[in-house]
């Protein structure tokens, strides 16, 4: 079977500096990863590109279920089907929850107003918040913005969800209910790739976890193996760190 | 004569005052279309010095720069003066719409512009990510943000152009200052234009005050 998205030779400079030196990466249909590593690594940028909000160097493949990821008309039509969720959010602040939820659907699915009323409702319903629909984002907690961006990606069915660091921004006791939200998700066959700092997490969702350095992928592996048994120093060095704090 | 009766003459200011109101609407008219045509102008030179091809952002940039370099009065002379040697008279009325809508356009382009990129990238980024097209982008998320923060500076702007409706007057327009002019010429005395000034003053103010408000209102909503 084809890979979901496949990767060869991504790189992308600025300059002089190499932020991804060469990432090769083929996802499964329905497989969830998770990309931990230091901060300045590239996990962010490799996500990013993937749907290109970061360019990348020529050279660099990517393709989403068979489409490459270049710009153009075509870029569009992968986007709809890739959705993101960001460390800040970035829901739309002058719309209320659910036309937050709504707009792309209307606008790029060309659902009508009470479907996408409908599947908006639903989601902010599984999503946990469905009493604020009519609230602006600016009235939420964190948490809850998170998870209105969650469901906001998911109104347009896609069949791969990016994760940026999806709690990073969020008051420690607003995580758990963020994470609840895509372990729920992780289950229901969409494909993931999750770049985390929650290690709990990576350990108890991923189907495979990547570890990251210096623009390459260093290590990949079931969590177990990973967690517990990493081949290379720098991932056990990184791990040590941040497991025993 | 005291200074009441030569600046502030009732009865001449009585006879004279319907003159004034013919003045007042003509002004007003140049004033709405010039301040209409300059939004337009000025949302799509913004859009075309942001988004467009190299050249064509070169060539708004131009325009923008010119039309914020060149005198609102010369350009409105050029336009009415100079312009029928090559054949292309226009009224006083299109002169000065012309004029107040050009120079217009391109301070509400910089405003405009400055409003988008005030937008945090993250909404570019999440309207990109969800599929939506340039269009929808700056239809449904960007613009209706980047117009919130711009209506103090635009509204700024509209008060300069209705002030600058006076400037007309210059080519034979019969707008509030050229009434008054001709009103103090036939009264022989100048109260007709501390009438208008006081026309020019009730106009405005409301719209001065409004400013101040809007501006204190979103200083706050930014902290």
């Amino acid at each position: 079977m084809l890979p979901h998205i496949r990767i060869r030779n991504l790189r992308k400079t600025y300059g002089t500096f190499t932020a991804l030196d060469g990432i090769d990466l083929d996802v499964a249909e329905g497989e969830v990863i998770c990309v931990v590593g230091p901060s300045g690594s590239g996990k962010s940028t490799l996500i990013r590109c993937i749907n290109r909000l970061e360019d990348f160097d020529p050279g660099s493949e990517i393709t989403v279920g068979g489409t490459p990821v270049k710009p153009g008309r075509a870029l569009e039509k992968v986007r709809a089907e890739v959705g993101m969720v960001f460390q800040s959010f970035n829901l739309f602040p002058h719309m209320t929850v659910l036309r937050n939820v709504m707009l792309a659907p209307m606008r790029v699915r060309g659902l009508p107003v009470p479907d996408a009323e409908k599947r908006a409702r639903d989601l902010l319903a599984r999503v946990g918040i469905g009493e604020q629909a009519d609230k602006y984002p600016g009235k939420l907690s964190g948490g809850q913005q998170q998870r209105v961006a969650i469901a906001r990606a998911l109104a347009m069915e896609p069949k791969a969800m990016l994760f940026d660091e999806p709690t990073s921004a969020l008051d420690p006791e607003m995580v758990g209910e963020v994470l609840d939200v895509m372990r729920v998700l992780a289950g229901s066959g969409v494909t993931m790739i999750v770049v985390t700092h929650e290690m709990g997490f990576a350990r108890q969702v991923a189907d495979r976890v990547i570890f990251m350095d210096g623009g390459r992928i260093v290590e990949t592996g079931t969590p177990t193996q990973i967690f517990d048994a990493a081949r290379e120093a720098r991932t056990r060095n990184f791990l040590g760190a941040v497991l025993n704090h | 004569m005291d200074i009441f009766d030569t600046f502030f003459n009732v009865s001449v200011l009585i006879r004279t005052y319907p003159l004034l109101l013919t003045g007042l609407w003509v002004t007003i008219q140049i004033g709405v279309v010039s301040i209409a045509v300059g939004l337009i102008l000025g949302l799509f030179l913004a859009l075309v010095r942001l988004y467009a091809p190299a050249p064509a952002q070169l060539l708004a940039r131009v325009y923008i720069d010119v039309m914020r370099s060149i005198p609102l009065l010369v350009l409105l002379i050029i336009i009415y003066y100079a312009l029928p040697f090559v054949g292309l008279r226009l009224s006083p009325f299109v002169s000065a719409v012309s004029a107040l809508s050009l120079v217009s356009g391109a301070y509400t382009a910089e405003i405009f512009r400055a409003g988008i990129e005030a937008i945090p990238k993250g909404q570019f980024e999440a309207s990109g990510a969800l599929g939506l097209s340039k269009r929808h982008m700056m239809v449904d998320v960007i613009l209706p943000q980047a117009i919130r923060i711009v209506i103090p500076p635009l509204t700024n702007n509209c008060i300069n152009v209705m002030k600058d409706t006076a400037l007309a007057s210059v080519v034979a327009m019969p707008d509030l200052l050229k009434q008054a002019t001709q009103a103090q010429a036939l009264a022989a005395n100048p109260s007709p234009l501390i009438g208008a000034a006081m026309i020019y003053i009730l106009l405005l103010w409301p719209l001065v005050a409004m400013v101040s408000r809007l501006e204190r209102r979103f200083g706050k909503a930014d902290r």
